[in-house]
């Protein structure tokens, strides 16, 4: 709405405006499209959230790979709804960033040229029925953890398609628990096939989270402005605890020797990540980036003819007397 | 004409059923009034939650200025006469 016509920032900031911006962050207000804000608040948000945005636009296409070969109408049925979701998602997300003042065509272009980030959970494959399931329950685990939090936001738009977003979120964890509980109770062949999935997105679901905190520098100042309310090692931590039992409930081992629950804190330990593979896929080296970005940008071609169809469609509506 | 049009914003309001007002949701692109009835659809009312959308063009809608906010709601601001607790009742009575 008026959401929508924001004048960005000038370069030169008043310091007395900014000092009103951060003690109306400390009051826990919620900043809205046309309050004035930092022009950091607005950059930073808009790489956060059009990253957050486009991890759900590329995240359909690991499952939707899968779509053709559930292995049962229900499963195809919940699967596709899922997938929708996250196109759903995707363009909740799109939406609130456009309120800061950028075009959505500027993000889609970004993403398509290469220069955008997403989530880097989406650059391994999916390359049994088995990792469906553990998507679902860990990667849509892991999800919720963040997004829960996202909810409480300082910057309204994003909180409120946080909002949305959880409430639709746990149906994909669930189905996604139910494959993986299915398979564990199933044949020895099914057992290994879902331990085995295990075994492949445990570590890159819990970097997921990003870097430690004491290597993540856009954490501190997000945390300050209040758009993020936990730091990525607490998030990590609570996705790890909710994860251990529901592991344990359906007989599935998480890779981890150093896994060990500490009395004192009432948390489970885990062992080290490897920070070097997180990183070599985020700068584009997973097993699947090329194919991931290759793929958006077909949709992208193969869905021109729509929007040029639905460009000329509203042309000639608005002149009825040509038409005949 | 280029295929890379973003299409034009339309603001989306739902309204929940059992009597609710509608709400301000989200946005769509979509080049008509139909289509973004029906985008919006699609997007954000998945599940049944929903018996009525209005789409309204984003560029359609006035909005009062955050800067302004102190003195337009000044009027409300300043009436406690206007609610019900600055009226004074016997002890021990409920009222409402």
């Amino acid at each position: 709405m008026a959401e929508h016509s924001v004048q960005p920032t000038a370069a030169s900031e008043d310091p007395a405006q900014n000092a009103e911006f951060e003690a109306r962050i400390a009051r826990g207000e919620t900043i809205e499209p046309k309050d004035w804000m930092p022009a950091r608040y607005r950059r930073q948000l808009i790489r956060m959230m059009s990253q957050h945005a486009h991890s759900e636009v590329v995240g359909m296409l690991p499952e939707g790979n899968w779509i053709t070969r559930a292995p049962n109408l229900r499963r195809k049925m919940a699967l596709l709804a899922k997938v929708q979701d996250e196109a759903g998602h995707g363009l909740y997300i799109y939406c609130g960033t456009e309120t800061l003042g950028v075009d959505r065509q500027e993000l889609i272009d970004q993403l398509l040229a290469g220069t955008a980030k997403y989530s880097s959970i989406f650059n391994y494959p999916t390359l049994t029925w088995a990792d469906i399931g553990c998507i679902g329950w860990f990667v849509d685990g892991a999800a919720i953890v963040n997004q829960t939090m996202l909810a409480h936001a300082s910057y309204g738009p994003y909180a409120r398609a946080m909002v949305r977003i959880c409430k639709e979120e746990n149906f994909h964890k669930r189905q996604g628990y139910e494959i993986m509980a299915t398979l564990a109770a199933g044949t020895p062949e099914q057992r290994a096939m879902a331990q085995d999935a295990v075994n492949r997105w445990w570590w890159p679901s819990l970097m997921m989270f990003g870097p430690h905190d004491t290597d993540s520098p856009n954490s501190d100042e997000l945390l300050r402005w209040g758009v993020k309310k936990k730091s990525n090692d607490e998030l990590r931590q609570r996705f790890v605890n909710l994860t251990v039992g529901q592991a344990k409930a359906i007989d599935l081992t998480l890779p981890d020797p150093a896994l060990e629950y500490d009395e004192a804190s009432g948390n489970w330990r885990f062992g080290p990540i490897d920070w070097d593979e997180f990183w070599r896929v985020v700068k584009g080296d997973g097993p699947c980036n090329r194919e991931r970005l290759a793929a958006r940008r077909q949709a992208h071609a193969d869905g021109e003819w729509v929007r040029v169809a639905a460009a000329a469609h509203a042309a000639r509506q608005q002149r009825p007397a040509d038409a005949a | 004409m280029t295929g890379d049009t973003q299409l034009p914003l339309w603001e989306v309001f739902l309204q929940p059923p059992k009597g609710g007002a509608h709400e301000h949701a989200g946005s769509v692109h979509a080049a008509t009034a139909e289509q973004a009835l029906q985008n919006a659809r699609d997007v954000y009312a998945r599940r049944g939650e929903t018996v009525s959308i209005w789409v309204v063009p984003s560029d359609a809608i006035t909005a009062s200025a955050p800067d302004d906010a102190g003195p337009f709601f000044d009027p409300g601001n300043d009436k406690p006469y206007r609610h019900p607790q600055f009226y004074k009742a016997p002890r021990g009575v409920r009222v409402f």
